[in-house]
């Protein structure tokens, strides 16, 4: 086995095997599946408990409008004069409605309770009576047939987009759609790219501070020491992704199954179509390139940063050091991720465009554009453009790194990672 | 035959000279002992040994030819700032060293056991790095350094961390490992393993190699004509004739006695007149003192 090879799998192995890998592996689909069951469940509860409520009607005009539900049991009862404002104690009752005058002149009631009213309550209450005061205005009209002739003024028009391929052939499309596709491969490029990126600077410093270096150093060549880290942890990095997917997918089809809940959210029982609609959607997105696509970008992209991050990680003595250079090389992965969420408003916009071929940027805001679909010279240029910086950035980190993982109590500045740049060796 | 030969070489860092064109041939089979204060440019010289970094002049040639990449799994280096991966196992990692350095996985387990068992260290194998003393981790490097049976050994303060049993058992490994054929350069500040340990010696201060040799004909070269010499009798010496008493000591009805001269014969045969001689050798200077006073000569230069 070639030496990068045997780095490569010895670095996997030690890091898969961590404790912290491990438990964050199972935790956090554990904790995604949660989020996603937990409110679900919670709802599927059968909390109903029927709240009696008092109404007392002074103008005698509403007693009828409030009508029982399987929540709210209303009683119309007379006012007591002997109580406060003629309102009965409450103690028998959840809450009581005060109705004092009529709601065509001063559109106003009251509801006291002991407890925090429910917000349930209130909507129906003001649904209710809204409802049976627009009538009684109508009526007020006297024009005959005008509760149908408003109900028919009530329009609401339903657009469809279609997105016209190379081929003429008519996609249905969505944008709300393409943007969660896009959303979802923008953060997790930017996820990866950002914590394994440290992940490598930290594995370099490491080695460093505890002179391991000095061993390895004689066997390996630097730059076979870097890759080796760098691949590996990319690997490690896949490993876990993979895992995450496997697991959220195998936890969301058990945690349906076991709690018998239906997988889409309640809306699709008002329109059946929704769903089938939204699947629709999905297959119009060109997933295969996508995730093809998002496999470039991420190892353009990784490569791209975590080259950068092991130089800092050569170049530094101490985790405090690495401040001064972090920093510079995480404003363009931030500004790259708000690039990216203003993109999807205006994906072939100039700055959608530019951010998706500037390389620091490009591998996270190609991914909101691609499920709105990017001319294909847009997808070679902006590769090609990533792979030469890639190569390049790779080269200098190797230069800094091999000065550096052997320097020892200096304090490093630009100045000096430059000259350490134009060595030659 | 010469093992290694290193001529004129140079390396600039910066704006610094760490290494002024250096020369020295390191015979095959022997220990020599590269010798010089903190900061003299042992370490570079190292590195270029090592093929770390490349020398801007001169040339190093192994065994007669320039070396080349290949002949790093012909070297075993340990260094002075030495580290382990702190979480792995000890027998993972002595493996994983051991394949970096080209050997197959089955001769390096063997090779471990052997060591493992010479050592006795086997209950370690299992334990991480991190739960091991200073001294036992220095055992692991050793082993690591000589697993693929280099030509080569460099060893850069070996005993530092280690208490005088394991120490003493260091020095019979590096001396077997000579036996067996190795030739081995050795970096240390201790004076004292340089007189036991090394056939030949460079001195390196600021740069350049102020002083070079076999180690008894450097010792010679220092010598400065003083002798000890101790008598009964109580004895001034102020009489004696061709020489220059340094210092004379009464104890116990006995005198000692240092003095300067060019004919010692003559000098015993005036004090064994009068008194009976118990003691005489010639004080031949330690490399602790070779080594301050050349570093003192150089930098009056």
């Amino acid at each position: 086995m070639s030496k990068i090879g045997l780095i490569i799998k010895s670095e996997y192995l030690r890091r898969v095997a961590k404790k912290s890998f491990i438990l964050l592996t199972f935790l956090v689909p554990i904790l995604f599946a949660a989020t996603f069951f937990i409110p679900l469940w919670l709802s599927g509860i059968d909390s109903h408990r029927e709240e009696h409520i008092a109404v007392v009607d002074r103008t005698g005009k509403y007693k009828q409008v409030l009508a029982n539900t399987t929540d709210f049991k209303f009683d119309v009862v007379e006012p007591l004069s002997d109580a406060i404002g003629g309102i009965p104690a409450a103690g028998n009752y959840d809450a009581v409605i005060l109705i004092d005058n009529d709601l065509l002149v001063k559109p106003s009631v009251t509801i006291f309770s002991e407890k925090q009213v429910t917000p349930e309550l209130k909507r129906y209450v003001e649904q209710q009576l809204a409802v049976f005061v627009e009538d009684e205005k109508l009526a007020s009209y006297a024009i005959p047939n005008l509760k149908a002739i408003v109900e028919q003024l009530h329009t609401e028009i339903e657009v469809t987009t279609v997105k016209m391929d190379e081929n003429g052939t008519a996609n249905l499309s969505s944008s709300e759609v393409a943007s969660v596709v896009g959303l979802v491969f923008m953060m997790l490029i930017y996820f990866f790219v950002f914590t394994y990126g440290s992940i490598v600077m930290n594995g370099v410093l490491q080695e460093k501070t505890n002179r391991i270096v000095e061993v390895l150093i004689c066997s390996v060549k630097p730059f076979e020491l870097m890759l080796g880290k760098i691949i590996s942890i990319a690997l490690v990095g896949l490993t876990q992704f993979l895992l995450w997917l496997l697991f959220v997918v195998a936890l969301i089809f058990a945690g349906g199954y076991l709690f018998d809940i239906p997988l889409q959210p309640d809306f699709t029982l008002d329109n059946p179509n929704t769903m089938a609609e939204m699947m629709q959607h999905l297959m119009s997105i060109n997933f295969a390139e996508i995730i093809t696509l998002f496999l470039v970008y991420f190892v353009g992209g990784y490569l791209l940063y975590a080259s950068l991050f092991a130089a800092i990680g050569a170049a530094v003595d101490s985790d405090t050091d690495t401040q001064q250079f972090v920093f510079p090389i995480m404003i363009p992965i931030l500004f790259a991720m708000y690039a990216a969420i203003y993109s999807i408003e205006n994906p072939d916009g100039p700055l959608a465009f530019w951010c998706s071929m500037i390389p620091f940027t490009s591998p996270v805001v190609m991914m909101v554009r691609l499920p709105f679909g990017v001319a294909l010279w847009q997808k070679i240029v902006s590769i090609v453009v990533l792979v030469i910086t890639f190569l390049i950035t790779t080269w200098l980190a190797a230069k800094i790194y091999r000065t550096g993982i052997l320097m020892y109590g200096k304090k490093v500045t630009w100045r000096e990672l430059w000259k350490w740049i134009k060595y030659k060796n | 035959m010469d093992f290694l030969n290193i001529a004129d070489v140079s390396k600039q860092y910066d704006g610094h000279l760490a290494l002024d064109k250096v020369s020295l041939t390191i015979p095959e089979k022997s220990i020599y002992g590269l010798l010089g204060p903190n900061g003299a440019g042992k370490t570079t010289l190292i590195r270029i040994i090592n093929q770390i970094t490349a020398p801007d002049s001169g040339t190093v040639l192994f065994k007669g030819k320039p070396l080349s990449q290949n002949d790093v799994s012909r070297i075993g280096y340990l260094p002075e700032e030495r580290g382990l991966y702190k979480k792995m196992k000890v027998g993972e990692q002595a493996l994983y060293l051991a394949q970096l350095k080209g050997v197959s996985k089955s001769d390096a387990l063997e090779r471990l056991k052997f060591w493992f068992e010479k050592f006795e260290i086997q209950p370690w194998w299992n334990k991480k790095v991190e739960e091991l003393s200073k001294g036992m981790a220095q055992k692991v490097q050793f082993i690591t350094t000589v697993l693929h049976e280099p030509e080569l050994l460099i060893f850069d303060e070996p005993f530092s961390g280690f208490d005088p049993v394991n120490a003493n058992l260091l020095k019979q490994e590096i001396l077997a490992l000579r036996e067996k054929g190795a030739t081995i350069i050795f970096s240390t500040h201790n004076m004292e393993s340089v007189e036991e340990l090394c056939d030949e010696i460079s001195l390196i201060n600021r740069s350049k190699v102020v002083l070079q040799g076999n180690v008894a004909q450097v010792r010679a070269a220092f010598k400065t004509d003083t002798y000890t010499l101790t008598c009964e009798g109580v004895f001034r010496g102020e009489e004696l004739r061709h020489c220059e008493v340094l210092s004379s000591c009464e104890r116990n009805g006995a005198t000692t006695l240092r003095f300067r001269t060019p004919s010692p014969n003559e000098v015993l045969a005036q004090v064994m007149a009068g008194h009976k001689i118990t003691a005489f050798f010639e004080e031949v200077p330690s490399m602790n003192e070779i080594f301050i006073n050349a570093i003192k000569g150089s930098q009056h230069e």
